[in-house]
Order: C-alpha cells, then structure tokens, then sequence
C-alpha cells in the first residue's frame, strides 16, 4: 500500500501545485520521485508529529493541501489534540496518511499496533476516516480526499498487501460500500487491510454451503446508511471486520447506528481486536490468528451462527 | 533598523492604552478571567496591529497579508480590541464578548471573526501552525511575514520547541516568535515552575536570532518586528520583558489578577490610571 501511496502523491503532486508532503521522518527512499519532481514541496518533519501536524494546518490555512505521514500510532493519537483542534476544529483540508494500520506491524510490539486510532478519529467533528481495502482502494481515496477539502484519515497497512482490485475501482466513492463479490445468506463488512483475508473467508464458507456477500466498507465515517440498511434487511447475518479494537471502531460505529435507527438485525457478528495489548513477539498473520482474526476461525464464528 | 518617529510612539502608546481600557470594561463586563494576560501584551498587539502588520480590515482573506496569530488564546480580548478598533468587525460586536449565543467566546475562535488567523487557547498550537504559513509564503514567494505571540507558561510546551527546531531548520527569516515573558503563569512564577531562564539564550541555542526587549516600549517592539525579514537565515524570536497587569497600579505582578475580574469601581480607578477616564 505504502508504494501505491508515494506513486499516487508524484502523481497528484504533478498536476496540483497544492500538494505538499509531510513526513514524520520516515520512508526513506519511498519519496524519491516526488522529491526530485517537486524538491520545495517535500518536508521531512522529523520525530516531531505535533509540530508536523500544526504546521500542516498552517499551510492548509493558507491555501496549500498537506499530507501528514508516518507510522499509525505516531500520526494519530501522538498528536491527536493537533488533529483535533488544529486540524479539524478549522476544518481544513489536510490529509493525514498512517501506514501500520492495526496489527502491520505486529513483530515491532503494542507501541507500533495501532487498535484504536479509529475509534479516536472519528469521534472528532468534520473528520472523516477511511480505511482502503487495497493498494488501488489507497490511490482512489488519495484522488477522493484531495477532492472533497476536508480532514481526512487515510488508514493503510504496511506493503504487499494483496491486491483485491486489478485497477482503480471506478466506483470509489468516499462514503460509499464497495461490493467485491455478490452472496444471498450473509453479508461480510471488511474495513481496511482485513479485505483479502474476508475474501478468503468466504470462500471457506461457499465450501460448507453458504453464500457470503463481501464488501470493502472502506469509509467508517461517514456510514454508508442506505447500504447498511438494505444489507441488514436482506441478509440473515452481517458481519463486520477490522483490525481494530471492538471498542469505538468500525463494528461499534455500525451497532451504535442500528441503535439509533431501531434496527434490529437478523443475526449481526463483529469481528475486531479485544481490550488487550498483544504482548507477544511475532508477526501480523500470527497475532491475527490469535486474536480470532484468522480466516478460518472467522468463518466458524459464522457458521455456528448462520446453522 | 529604522528608529520609530516620536509621533508614531505616541499613536502606538495611545493605541495601546486604548487597548487596554477595553479589555479591563470586557473583563468586568463577562466575569472573564486572563485580564491580567491581556495586559500583559497589549503593548505587543498594538506594535503588531498600528505599527507593523500590512493588514486591511476590508479584505481580511487577502493571500498577501501579514499574520498575526495570538498563540496565547488566553489573552483574546486584547485581539478582539484590537481588531475591532482596525475595522475587522464592528466596536459593537465586542458588547458581545462571552454573552450566550455569540461569536466572541473567551479563546479566539476558528474561521468565524474576520482577522483571527487561527483559533487558539490549548498552548504550544500557534507557533507550528504559523510555520506552516510562512513555508506556504515562502513556496509560493510571496513576501508575507508571520507573527506569532506566545506566552512564557506556553514555553512549557513541548510542541513549541518541536516547532523551534524545525523553523530554525527550515531557516525561516520570514517569521517572528514575541514571547511575553511575564514571569507569571496561571498559579506559579515561571521560572520556579518550569526553569526557562535563560529563555533568550535557550531560542538563540535553538538557532533562532533572539534579542532581548522592553515588552512595553512600543517603540523598540515596532522596530525589531518590521526587521522581519532582515537579511539572515534565521526566525527571529523577541524575548519581550513584560509585567503581568501592566498599567495599573493594584493589578501590575499580583497574579491574583489571572482569574479575578475587576469590579466596576476598579474600572473607574484602572481607567483614570490609563489616562482614559
């Protein structure tokens, strides 16, 4: 995902004066191109987010349109107030890019997991949180965010994620579900990097028998109501998933709206990380595994439902 | 340096008392508390606002202006005097200063009042947001120049020598960092709360050209912020001595005055001080 950004950035870099890079010293090398195209647009912030992120709004205040980038942890909740009052109070046009989402970067250990940011961004006002199933889904969100002028949360993984899309999805829209795949029984809500992984899963289900819907839920905030509310009234389960904590993210966005909405689901699962640091070494299949997001565990919480 | 006329020391002083007697009638009029702040920097604002910021009341939004960013939100009343009297918004508005339903709360806020540059009032905000600016002056070439006030307390904030750093890096020489250095924060003297001092030297050690100044000598203030840019590579940072509660006589160094409002009897007596009544 992360090469798929630094190519998307020359790319809009090349067309729109605007477009100035932020980073939180990191990507060595990952920048080269856009550097060498647009040497006076590229700032290295150093390990200073605070700052990184005010001076971001600054320069949105006066017309440029900043991108703010580092490791998930470091570019959200380090300096989460400067999001929040800097960035989002003015309501400004600067797009903050996190790369680790989630369990990424599982082997560095709980201070590079990031399990909550999302729950934190979008609870703020004017923020909206999108979280790309797919290095194509990241280019279209860049292309979207830098349409739309408003704070945006852009949640990628690390690199080499699998790709779901052969091409930027036409139908890319912030704020809108994206079906990857059609299914009558039930309906899965992947958000972010957990995609391929859904995908797989229904695939484990079609071989016991049940017809799975996947949808690439790229956008936590806004909700795709009209979506929801069709799949929740069609489908005999639905399912969110995320790699992220069950608390405040895209699944308890979704229970929280059905609330409100008095709808109540046919039968509704989320998948998510639990209220606990992951202390252990190893790598992101493995915490995954661990932590009930592995594809085969998903797909027998379902089916022990849908029987 | 060009030496500030007499008659414009006196229009800048005149300013600045002026200034003055309106934050302490908004103080005592909304209960407010900072008055002691706001007087603390009047002097500043009205060097900033008469003296050296190419500003024009009719286009607020002009890409050209200069930027004056009240980092230390606290002292929002000497900004809204101060725009209001430039002819950013109407004297009347200030009538409305933290009353229900208006558009002048205690902290300046974001992209509502024409000439406030950026809402402040957490601390350590205003400086990074100013760098942003004066880089997006300076990749565009335009030849505006950023101000931005800090108070001394605020230089307990870490995010205010991130941003140090990175100017002095970026070898901004379009912009200007005033600190207020009133010896006071809100319950404790600075310097025994947080060890500042030597505060000038500690900016010039951050690669910042740091000088030193009589935070009320509107004169001597006017002259080291219109020397921005001035030729060398370095953000310039005024380390302005001031007294918290300057200008009358049983507020000036009693940090009671943080919270407290004056009643309308010290009005009148703070008024008569200033030469206003």
């Amino acid at each position: 995902m992360r090469n798929a950004f630094a190519d998307e950035l020359t790319k809009l870099g090349n067309v729109d004066p605007r477009v100035v890079m932020l980073s939180g010293d990191i990507g060595n090398r990952l920048f080269d191109k856009f550097r060498a195209a647009h040497p006076s647009r590229f700032y290295n912030c150093g390990v200073a987010e605070q700052n990184m992120t005010g001076v971001a709004a600054g320069m949105a205040l006066s017309g440029m349109r900043p991108i703010t980038y580092t490791i998930t942890p470091f570019v959200t909740t380090r300096c989460l107030e400067q999001i929040r009052t800097d960035v989002c109070y003015h309501d400004l046009p600067v797009m903050i890019v996190a790369v680790g989402g989630g369990l990424s970067y599982a082997g560095l250990g709980p201070t590079h997991h990031a399990c909550e940011d999302i729950a934190f961004l979008r609870a703020i006002p004017n923020m909206v949180v999108i979280c790309p199933g797919d290095a194509w889904e990241v280019r279209a969100a860049m292309r979207a965010a830098l349409e739309q002028d408003r704070p945006t949360y852009i949640r990628m993984g690390k690199r080499g994620e699998p790709k779901v899309h052969s091409e930027t999805p036409e139908a890319f829209r912030i704020g809108k579900a994206l079906p990857i795949s059609d299914g009558t029984d039930v309906c899965l809500l992947s958000t972010g990097t957990m995609l391929p992984e859904v995908i797989e899963t229904a695939h484990l289900l079609e071989k016991q028998g049940v017809s799975a819907q996947v949808v690439s839920f790229h956008t936590v905030k806004p909700l795709d109501e009209d979506f929801l509310r069709d799949a929740l009234s069609r489908f005999r389960l639905v399912a969110t998933i995320e790699e992220h904590s069950l608390i405040g993210g895209f699944g308890a966005a979704v229970a929280e709206w059905m609330i409100d909405e008095a709808i109540v689901p046919r039968k509704f699962l989320r998948f998510g990380t639990p209220d606990a640091f992951f202390k252990k070494s190893g790598e992101q299949e493995y915490a995954r595994e661990q932590l009930g997001l592995g594809t085969h565990h998903m797909a027998a919480r379902i089916m022990a439902v849908v029987q | 340096m060009e030496p500030i006329p007499s008659a414009e020391v006196e229009r800048l002083k005149a300013a600045a008392a002026r200034l003055r007697g309106r934050v302490i009638e908004m103080s005592h009029a909304a209960s407010s508390a900072h008055l002691a702040s706001s007087l603390s920097c009047c002097d500043i604002v009205a060097a900033a606002y008469w003296g050296v910021c190419q500003i024009d009341p009719a286009r607020p939004d002009d890409p050209l202006r200069d930027r004056f960013i009240l980092s230390k939100g606290h002292a929002a009343t000497a900004l809204y005097a101060a725009l209001a009297f430039r002819g950013f918004f109407p004297e009347a508005l200030l009538e409305t200063y933290c009353q229900d339903g208006g558009m002048l709360a205690e902290h300046p806020p974001a992209r509502m009042l024409p000439g406030v540059e950026a809402a402040t009032g957490s601390l350590g905000h205003g400086l990074p947001i100013g760098i942003g600016m004066a880089l997006a002056g300076r990749m565009r070439a335009e030849k505006y120049r950023v101000y931005a006030l800090l108070s001394d307390g605020e230089n307990n904030e870490g995010s205010v020598w991130e941003a140090a750093m990175f100017a002095a890096a970026q070898k901004l020489n379009n912009l200007c960092v005033i600190v207020d250095y009133n010896k006071w924060q809100a319950t404790a003297r600075s310097n025994e709360t947080l060890q500042l001092a030597p505060l000038r030297e500690k900016w010039a050690a951050f690669g910042w050209d740091a000088v030193e100044t009589d935070g009320h000598d509107v004169g001597a203030l006017t002259q080291l912020m219109r020397a921005v840019p001035d030729g060398g590579e370095k953000p310039r940072a005024i380390i302005a001595h001031t007294v918290k509660g300057r200008g009358v006589s049983f507020m000036e160094d009693d940090n009671n005055w943080h919270y407290r409002a004056p009643t309308a009897e010290e009005v009148v007596l703070a008024h008569k001080e200033l030469g206003l009544a």
